[in-house]
Formats: structure tokens, sequence, C-alpha cells
């Protein structure tokens, strides 16, 4: 069966090994304890009381409380260490599935839903939990009854125990046409409240867009349609359940008026006692509650494997950036930065985005990145972190490619500021460090002050004051600062800034340049710019277009012979160099 | 506290903290949520009523069960003397027919309850979706999209479970317990008073779960939040977190907070694990007194033999259902700390109401103003008296340095927020009393952030007029220069822009932003720095498109390029919340101010 979907999350239970035979001893235990307590009364009424032996009966009677108390904390045992066991499984599943995704490269998060990835790390992983807690559980208790009930009626009579069995063997073929059809709909259920997280997670994170075009109807509209399919799936997956639970409580309902005919029969006929026939349909009434369980544990385990299928998608998908083998940690870092015949495209797709594109950054200089919206300046700057890796061709630090060497070590030679902030909502404090190890207060005020983010302290608790989610209780321009300035603190040797200053005013812009001119003195930078003042920070400016280097040279230069660049640059309109642009 | 405390340092203070609620109120969450679940079930009493006679139905055939076989072996198989096999077949036969009513009313009562919860699922979420839509953007910024998600997924997963499992228990336990008390009583009356001894121990007990159960599953609540906000911003940021290396950091955080949601978890657990088997217990203990005390009647010659042992496997199934009674009670709890969190957010009400007695506006023309309007976020005002009026048709730039109030302004002329003091109005009337649909079609800001939706450019563009045809969307994002790179890729206005637009490059974001806000074709139009992004040819291009596009309309542009600003009539200067300076472009350059400060800063900045 599909349970082999499950045999990853075996190892999940080993931490739990203890915990696991705690329970399992605890519920051995109570079982033998309620199979007792109908002895001790029978012992009771057949002795004391029927004896009229009224100092027999206080003893016997303290035994029953006894025997009760000690049912009570086996069950508590049994129910509290299953939890545990299960619970402590869950959480440990949750951690690594986050580790996983975290490991992940930005490409497999750029294609997947993040509803899709919340309800795998939720209910999914809720799914898989309940079904190892109370599916596997009652799936052996059943089995156990089944066995001792039907060697106690083949004991008894083995001619009415072989219709009783007859009777049951329909089970098989509606638990069969059962899987067949629900575990469509379980998958389908289980895809649908993706696709429905999804939706709420857009309306929640582009609520602003909504309102601004009162599109809520819109949204209302895609929602219930995705609600309502789930409405309808559900009703099919009751419909499923409803049948076969039906056709469980059934069959052994059946058997009983099949085992009342023929053992009546028997009777009559004098080849069966009748005490023989009341004891044989008294274990017929004893599979009731287990063919119940079934059909919770059938339910239950079509769940778990879908959703343990759509766990393992993404627990399958290995980390195509990762450290490879061999690769070492650059201890010292000149920042030397080459990129050497790179070709790229976006992985799942064929257009070039970067094609034979060669560029040297030597150490301390910085170069400016020019070129039309489009042109693959953000995609280049991708690289050298490696948020992506190359297509073809290589991209050296220090003339080491950048995939010889440990994604920890490289990161962190590098500062990187995005074209959005990309902040979360923790304090200004959070945003800036990042987790990084310890950061002194002198280094955060430097680089607070190259971004002149000095608006931080005049917030409400200062750097501990919690930024929005995504910044949004900051301006636009106090948003980018932030971002600029958790780019240069710690002074990394090598500076990536995406359009770094696209939403601050010119005074500023003038203050952050100068700052910036310093830091980046002894650094090596690679800007990516739109307005000739920045790039006035740059000592050679390179062109990108049709995805290489067309120009390098320095800006002056590059005005002068290249139309083209002057085209992207100049402020006034210009017929010739718009040509070029054409 | 205090350890936890230190574990959520990162987190930052924040105005206003979420989501805790003192434990005086309890009583007020827990009427609030009953109010909620009575309003939710209200539509479906029909058919609540048709479940519990469907049942009732099913328990008759089942109870008919152990007297039919009584009478087979009675009258058919007749013991002892000899047997009637005619009537023995006739019994049998009325004891399948049983069974089969039974079995079909059990299928049909499957059918309707199950009915009955999607109807009741669907139905609060469609009302949940639609309450947050209206809730205004201070809500948004507090309750921050994690918060939100986690309301509408896992909340509501809470209540399916109640919905699905307990009704079906509920009802055929209460029955049993009730039918077991009347015939313990009609058995022997003093018996019956001793194994009703146990009742007000069970009321106590219940008592104590309800209020331990009520606190731990409201902390499952709480953490399951923390969960998934970090989950999803996290993950939703995950460029930074690669490039600064903080996934050990998030991994840290990610643990701790599921640590919390696993311990609220085994806390709830535990408590349930200990009601259930102490009902069990209190059980046992009935039955020894019974005994003792009924041995006692025994001996005496009281009571027979029989009746107590009658009354002994009686009590067995007085608690056996009694055990399903307090699972589902547990459910019950667990659905209930969801419900009152459900409700909290419906009690919510919207900051900016939707006018009580509106203002018809079909056709704006669109004029501007603000009169005497002072805004704060929270404390501290950030705009301070703004008063300005603009005539329809005018093309005003909105210009300062990063927060001097820009934004706030035109969020203001958009009624994202209303104002703490004086008014704004559209065509001199106080957008308070505009209905958001009027309004929504009046005015349209592109803003700073250029979000899209996942699914196609073409979708996205629609986004600003879903009645527009293909042609006209195609128009639009002609008009600026859009359409030209949307062909160039490789399913053209078909292309999967992927989640929040990561398909595209930001510039081009921003053309496709800008597409959607014309296709709208508002009569107000507000552009908060919607071209910082592009290249200067393609933002010149859309000035040249913003010259024949802005004809007609009243605009508010914001940008720091000035070549920008220049299309306007007006210039609005802008420093720390107040208007320092107010002109057109051209004659606020020639004075010696702020604005031709800036400029020449500018001019310099180009050369
Ligand atoms: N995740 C992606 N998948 C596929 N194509 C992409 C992706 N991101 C960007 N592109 C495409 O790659 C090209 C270069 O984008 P980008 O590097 O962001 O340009 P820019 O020079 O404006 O920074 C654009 O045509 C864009 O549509
Ligand atoms: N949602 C918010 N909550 C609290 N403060 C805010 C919020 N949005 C902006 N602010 C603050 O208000 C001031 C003005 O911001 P804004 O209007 O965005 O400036 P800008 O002129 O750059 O557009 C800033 O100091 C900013 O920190
Ligand atoms: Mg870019
Ligand atoms: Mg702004």
């Amino acid at each position: 069966m599909g349970l082999f979907a499950l045999r990853r999350y075996v190892p999940y239970l080993r931490p739990y090994v203890g915990l696991v035979v705690v329970f399992g001893l605890s519920q051995l235990g109570s079982l033998v304890t309620a199979a007792s307590i109908p002895k001790v009364i029978q012992f009771i009424i057949d002795g004391p009381i029927t004896e009229h032996n009224l100092g027999r009966l206080v003893p016997m009677a303290g035994l029953l409380v006894v025997i009760g108390a000690l049912e009570f904390v086996l069950i508590v045992m049994r129910r509290h260490y299953s939890g545990v066991a299960s619970l402590r499984m869950e959480t440990d599943l949750r951690n690594d599935f986050y580790a996983h995704l975290q490991n992940l490269q930005v490409s497999f998060h750029d294609n997947w839903q993040s509803g899709q990835l919340l309800s795998r790390a939720i209910s999914d992983i809720g799914t898989v939990r309940r079904f190892v807690s109370f599916g596997l559980i009652w799936f052996l208790q059943t089995i156990v009854t089944f066995v001792v009930v039907f060697a106690l009626m083949l004991q008894l009579d083995w001619q009415l125990a072989l219709v009783v069995v007859l009777c049951m063997v329909p089970i098989a073929f509606f638990s069969n046409v059962f899987h067949n059809k629900y575990r469509v709909i379980a998958r389908s259920l289980q895809d649908l409240t993706g696709d429905m997280t999804t939706t709420i997670e857009e309306m929640a994170t582009g609520v602003r867009i909504i309102k601004a075009f009162g599109r809520m109807p819109l949204m209302q509209k895609r929602f219930e349609d995705e609600a309502s399919q789930i409405r309808v799936t559900s009703l099919t997956g009751i419909k499923a359940r409803a049948e076969l639970w039906t056709e469980l409580n059934f069959l052994p309902n059946l058997s009983l008026v099949a085992v009342l005919l023929l053992g009546g029969v028997n009777v009559v006929a004098g080849r069966m006692t009748i005490g023989g026939l009341v004891a044989f349909m008294n274990y017929v009434f004893m599979l009731i509650w287990p063919m119940d369980a079934i059909g919770w544990v059938l339910s239950m385990s079509e769940e778990c494997q879908t959703a343990s299928q759509r766990l393992n998608e993404v627990l399958d998908s290995r980390p195509e950036i990762s450290d490879r083998h061999g690769a070492r940690a650059l201890e010292r870092c000149r920042g030397r930065l080459e990129f050497r015949g790179v070709g790229f495209r976006y992985p799942k797709s064929d257009e070039w985005v970067l094609r034979d594109l060669n560029l040297v950054v030597e150490p301390g200089e910085t170069v400016g990145l020019v070129g039309r919206t489009g042109s693959g300046k953000t995609s280049l700057a991708y690289l050298g972190p490696r948020l992506y890796d190359v297509s073809e061709g290589s991209v050296l630090l220090d003339g080491v490619d950048v995939r010889d060497i440990t994604l920890r070590s490289l990161r962190s030679h590098i500062g990187f500021a995005f074209e959005d902030p990309i902040l979360f909502s923790a304090s200004v404090h959070e945003n800036l460090v990042m987790g990084r190890p310890i950061v002194s207060d002198q280094e955060l005020k430097r680089a607070i002050d190259v971004a002149h983010a000095g608006f931080v302290w005049d917030l409400p608790w200062g750097l501990e004051t919690r930024v929005g989610e995504q910044g949004y209780t900051l301006s636009g321009g106090q948003r980018q600062r932030l971002a600029l300035a958790r780019a240069v603190l710690g002074a990394p040797p090598l500076l990536i800034l995406d359009d770094p200053l696209s939403s601050v005013d010119v005074h500023t812009e003038a203050t952050i340049e100068e700052a910036l001119a310093r830091v980046l003195e002894g650094v090596t930078g690679l800007l990516v710019v739109h307005r000739p003042s920045t790039l006035a920070l740059a000592d050679r400016v390179a062109l990108i277009e049709g995805g290489t280097v067309a120009a390098v040279g320095t800006h002056g230069e590059l005005m002068r012979s290249n139309d083209l660049y002057r085209a992207l640059l100049s402020q006034e309109y210009d017929p010739r160099a718009e040509e070029a642009l054409a | 506290m205090s350890a936890a405390a230190r574990a959520d340092e990162w987190r930052g203070v924040a105005a206003g903290e979420v989501d805790d609620f003192s434990p005086s109120v309890a009583g007020l969450l827990r009427r609030r949520s009953r109010v909620l679940l009575a309003r939710l079930a209200r539509p479906y009493l029909g058919s609540m009523a048709l479940a519990a006679v469907l049942i009732l139905v099913r328990s008759a055939g089942y109870l008919a069960l152990p007297y039919l076989i009584g009478l087979g072996i009675d009258q058919g198989i007749r013991p002892g003397r000899s047997g009637n096999p005619q009537t023995l077949v006739l019994i049998v036969g009325v004891l399948a027919i049983a069974l089969l009513v039974n079995a079909l009313a059990n299928y049909a009562f499957m059918r309707v309850s199950g009915r009955i919860g999607a109807n009741i699922l669907f139905n609060l979420r469609r009302t949940l979706f639609a309450h947050v839509q209206e809730l205004s953007l201070s809500f948004f910024e507090r309750y921050t999209s994690g918060r939100i998600i986690s309301r509408l997924t896992s909340d509501i997963d809470a209540l399916n479970e109640l919905l699905a499992t307990g009704l079906t228990s509920v009802i055929t336990s209460l029955i049993s317990v009730v039918a077991i008390t009347a015939i313990l009583i009609h058995l022997d009356v003093r018996l019956g008073m001793v194994a009703l001894v146990a009742m007000p121990l069970v009321v106590g007990l219940t008592y104590w779960f309800r209020v331990n159960s009520a606190r731990s599953y409201r902390a499952v609540r709480r953490a399951i939040v923390l969960v998934i906000v970090h989950y999803v911003e996290s993950l939703g940021g995950i460029r930074a977190v690669h490039a600064f290396r903080r996934e050990p950091r998030n991994q840290e955080i990610f643990e701790d907070v599921n640590a919390r949601y696993r311990d609220a978890n085994i806390w709830s657990n535990r408590l349930a694990s200990t009601f259930g088997p102490a009902i069990n217990l209190l059980g046992r203990l009935t039955t020894a007194a019974v005994l003792l005390y009924g041995g006692y009647l025994v001996v005496q010659g009281q009571l027979t033999l029989g009746v107590l042992t009658a009354f002994v496997l009686y009590l067995r199934q007085f608690f056996d259902p009694m055990q399903e009674l307090s699972q589902f009670y547990n459910v019950f709890q667990a659905a209930g700390a969801a419900l009152e969190k459900l409700a909290g957010v419906i009690e919510e009400a919207p900051t900016v109401p939707e006018p009580s007695s509106p203002i018809s506006m079909h056709e704006a023309k669109g004029a501007v103003a603000f009169d005497h309007v002072t805004f704060a976020y929270r404390e501290k005002p950030v705009l301070h008296d703004i008063d300005f009026s603009v005539p329809a048709g005018a093309v005003v730039a909105l210009v300062g340095e990063t927060g001097a109030g820009k934004t706030t302004m035109a969020r203001l002329i958009a009624r994202f927020y209303d104002p703490t003091a004086g008014r704004v109005t559209l065509d001199g009337v106080d957008l308070r009393s505009i209905t958001v649909q009027d309004l929504r079609r009046a005015v349209v800001v592109v803003t700073q952030e250029s979000f899209l939706f996942s699914g196609t450019v073409g979708e996205n563009i629609l986004f600003g007029r879903p009645s527009a045809t293909r042609g006209e969307m195609e128009q639009a994002a002609r008009a600026i220069g859009a359409h030209d790179f949307i062909m160039a890729m490789p399913n053209g206005y078909d292309t999967d822009v992927r989640r929040r637009g990561v398909r595209l490059s930001s510039g081009q974001r921003q053309l496709v932003a800008f597409a959607r806000a014309f296709l709208a074709d508002p009569r107000v139009l507000i552009l908060d720095e919607a071209t910082s992004s592009l290249d200067l040819p393609s933002e010149r291009l859309v000035q040249r498109a913003l010259r024949t596009l802005l004809r007609g309309r009243t605009a508010f542009i914001i940008a720091h390029r000035l070549s920008t600003v220049e299309v306007a009539d007006r210039v609005l200067v802008l420093d720390a919340g107040r208007i320092v300076e107010d002109g057109a472009p051209a004659e606020l350059r020639r004075d010696d101010g702020r604005y031709s400060s800036l400029h020449r800063a500018w001019v310099e900045s180009l050369a």
C-alpha cells in the first residue's frame, strides 16, 4: 500500500522509543485491568453477596477500587505518553521541514505558491501526527481484537465462525473501493486548501492594492469559488465515508442475523446449546466497535498518505544551491570579483537573460552597472552571493569559483542591498543585524550614519521599535535606508547595491553618496544605478545590453563614445540618442 | 514568562500588542463565541432537527436488536421445548429489517450532519474573509498578514473537527445518559441515589476541566499564530535571509515558537487525558459503592440479586457515553478557543467605516481639498494643519524629503485612513460621506510598492478594471510603454508572473502597476513614486504618455526625479508634515526657497 510513503517518518519516532514503550506497556496494562474488572464484579456477586458474607464484601469492594485506580493511572499514562511522543515527533518534523525550506534555493520559492507551502507545514504535518498517534494504535488494537475474537469463535463453533468470516469478506472489497475513491478526494482537498491559503495570503499582503482599486468583490469571488470547491469536495468525502461506515456497521449486524438463524436452527435441532449461541452472539457484538474503528483508520490513513506525499514533494527536492563537495571557506577576501563567460537562464525558463558576459571588478574598485529596465542588472547582482547559479561560465571571487566556496563564507563577505528593501516585522535592530554574529554598537552606529538612517533613533523605542510587516510603518525612503545600513553593516569587503537610492530625495541622496564614497574607498563595489550623480561613486561603468557587457569605461568616456549609454543617462530628450535605444 | 520574553526580544516593541487577553475577560470571550456559534447554526436548525430525528431512528433500530434477539430465543428457538422455525424465520426477518433501517438512518444521518458542517464552515469562511477585507489598513498593520492567515486557516480547521465528529457523539451520548438515568431510578430508588451521588463530582470535574482547558487551548491558538507568522514572513523574504545568512537565527526562532506550540498542545493533551479517565474512575467507584450498598441490601433481603446485577450492567452503559461526552467536550473546548479568536476578528469594526447616509457620487469631477487636516498614525502627528484645494483637472506634484508625509497625504486622499482633525473632500464632499465603491471608482493610487498578484500579466493589468476588453488592456499597456517587454516574454500577456511578480524585473513590475491604474480610468490619479525603478528613457516615455493620459484628470504626483514633477501645474513642497511652498514649478524655481534649492541640487546631480 501507499503506506510506504510513511517510511521516512519512522526515524522521527526513534528518539521517543522510551515513551512509546511506556505507552505500549500502559496500554497493555489498561486492557488487562479493564478486562479484570468484570471478573471481580462477578466474583463479588457470586461470592460474598450470594453467600451473604458481608465481612468479605468490604475487602472485595476495596479491591475493585484499587483496580479502578490502577486503571486510571494506566490510561492517563497511555494517553499522555502517546500524546507527548506524537507531538514531539510532529514538532521535530516541522522543524526539519522548515530547515529544509530555508536551505532550498530562491528559485524554488519563486516557483511555489506560499500557501501551498504553509498548508503543508501546518495541516499536512498535523495529519501525519494524528495518524501516528491515533490511527496506528487503533489499527493495531483492531487487529488484536479481531484475532482474539475469531480464535474464541472458532473454538466455540467453527461452522458459525466460518459464516461470520463469510459475512466479513466484503470488507476487503468495500475498503478497496473506498481506498480508490478517497485517495483522490483527500489529495484534492489538501491541494484546494493550499490554493485557498494562497488566496488568503495574497489578500492579506496585497490589501493595499485591493483597497486602492476597490476590488474586494473580485477577491471575495475568487475566495468563495475556492471555498465552495472545498465544500463540494468535502461533501463527496463525507459521502464516501458515510458509505464505508454504514457498510462496516452493517456487516457485523448481518452476521448476527445469520448466526441467530443458523444457530437457532442448530439449537432447535439439538446440535448446539442455547448458552453456546448466546456466547457466540456476544462475540459478534465485540466486533462492532473494531469495525467502527476500521472506518476511522482507513480514512485517516488515506489522508495521511496523501499528506505525506505532499510533504515528500517538498522534502524530495534537493537544494540546488548548496556547498558542493570540496568547497572550502574563504578566510580572507580581497574582493576581486570576476564574471567569466557567464550565461544565465532562470530555472525552468529557456530565455537567456545573460550570455557570454565578462567583467572584472578589481579589489577596491567600484563598478557601476547601467542598463535599461529588464536588461539583467539585478540578475547579474544575484549571481555574486549565489542566490542563483550561473548556467554557463563562472563567477570567481579572488580567483576561486564561488561554487567552490562554502555558502556561509561566501555570503559573509558580501553586503547586499536589494531593490525592494525586504524588511521583517521585527525590531529595527534585528532587521539590521539579521542574526549575524554579535555586532558592536559602534559598527551599528556607523552603518546607520552611512545610510543616513538617523531617524531610527527618533522612533518610539529606538532600535527596539518593531517595524511593521515589510517595514510598512516606515516611509519608502526610510525603508530603503535601513536596507542600505544593513548592507554596509560589518564592513564586508564586497558590496553589491542594487539601485539603493531610488526612493530618496535629492538632498538625502547627496548626503548618502558622500558617506558611501568613504565606505567604498577600501572595498569592492558593484553598484546598479540609474542616476548620473550616483555614478560618480563608480570608478568604471559597465553597460549591460543584450545580456552582455556592451561597453566598459569611465562615465565620461562612455558619455562621449556610446550613444546608448548617453540615451540611458541623459535627462534631456535627444533624438540621436533615442535612436540608439530602438 | 521572563525566559519567553527574552526569547522574543528580536521581535521588538510595538504599540498596542494584539492577541493577549487578561483572564478577567474570559467570560466575555465565551459569550461572544457562543453568539457567533448561534449565528452560524441558525440557518440550519431545520436540518439539525432532521439529523436528530435520524439519529433517534438509528438508536431505535439499534436498541431493538437485543430485544428482537431475546424474542427470537424465547419464541423461535424456545429452549427447553420444541423450536418453532417459522417464528424464528419471521423474527429474523424483522431483525434484518430493523438493521436495514438502522443502517439507512445512519447513512442519512452522516450525510445530513456532514452537509450541515460543510455549510457552516463555508459560511464562516465567507463571512470572515469579507469582514477582514472591509477592515482598515491600520488593522492590517497591527495584525500582520500571518495572523490573518492563521485565523482563516488553522482556527477554522479547529472548528472543522467539532463539526465533523462532535454532533454525532453528543446526541447519541446524551440520549443514553438520560435514558439510563431514568432506568436506574426506576429499578431501585435507593441504589439509584447512590449511583447519582457521583454526579456532583462529575460536574465539579467538568468545571475544573473547562476552566483549565480553555486556558490551554487559548495558549495553543496563540502559539500557532506565532509559528505561522514567522513561517510566512521569513520565507517571504527568503532572498534577504540567504544573502544575510539569517538561516540559523530563523531556525532558532522557529524552533522556539514551534516548541511553544508543542508545549501548549502537550498541556491541553495532559488535561484531556486526565479528564476522560477520571470520569471512568468515578464510574468504577460508583460501581464499588453500589455493590457495597446493594450487597448489604441483598443480604438484608431488601433487594433481589437480579436487580443488583442489572444495575451494575446499566452503570457501565451509563459511564461509557459519559466518556464519549468528555471526549466531545474536549473537542468543543478546542473549537471554543478558536471561535473566540474568530469572534474577536468579527467584532473588530473598520476604523474607516462606510458612511451611514452616503452622498451619491456617480460621476466625480475630481476637485480635491484638504481642510485643516491633521493626521497622526499614533500619538505623534505626521501632518499638521494641511489646508489647500485643487480644482478638477489640475496636476499637482508633492515634493519633500523622505518621511515628510507625502505618502501619508496620498493615503488620506484615497481614504486609507481618516484624518485625526479636519476633513478631506472630493468635489466638496467629505470623503467620509462617499461610499467605498464610488470613491474607488473616482480615486486610484499607484502605491510605492508595486505589488502584483500571482497570475498572468494580463490578469494583473485587468485588476484595474476587470470588465475591460483585451484590446483596452493592451491599449493601456501600450500607452505607458509596457507592451513591448510584455510581448517579448514567452507567453506575452499570458505569462505567469509567479509569486508577487518575481518573474519580472522591478521596473517591469512598476510598468504593469502603472498600466493597471490607467486601465481603471479614475478621475483622480495618485502616483506615489511610481517610476522610481525605471531607467531614464522609460521614465521619459511614461512622462510623455502622462501629458496625454492626465488630460481631464486630477493627478497627484510624488517623485524624487524632478523631471517628472515638471509635468505638474502646481507644486506643494512638504517639510516635516507642513506645506512650506506652493506654486507653479517655474515660479518656485525662480524664488529662492526649498524647491529651487532642490531643483539646483537635482540639476547638479545630472552632470
Ligand atoms: N524569476 C525570474 N524568472 C524568469 N525570468 C525572470 C525572473 N526574474 C527576472 N526575469 C527576467 O529577466 C530579465 C532581467 O531581469 P532583471 O535582472 O531583474 O532586470 P533589471 O536589469 O531591470 O534589474 C527580465 O526580462 C525579467 O523579465
Ligand atoms: N503606517 C504607519 N504607521 C506609523 N508611522 C508611519 C506609518 N507610515 C508612515 N509613518 C511615518 O510617518 C512619516 C511620514 O511617512 P510618509 O508619508 O511615508 O513619508 P514620505 O514623504 O517619504 O512618503 C514617517 O516618519 C514614517 O515613519
Ligand atoms: Mg533591477
Ligand atoms: Mg513615500
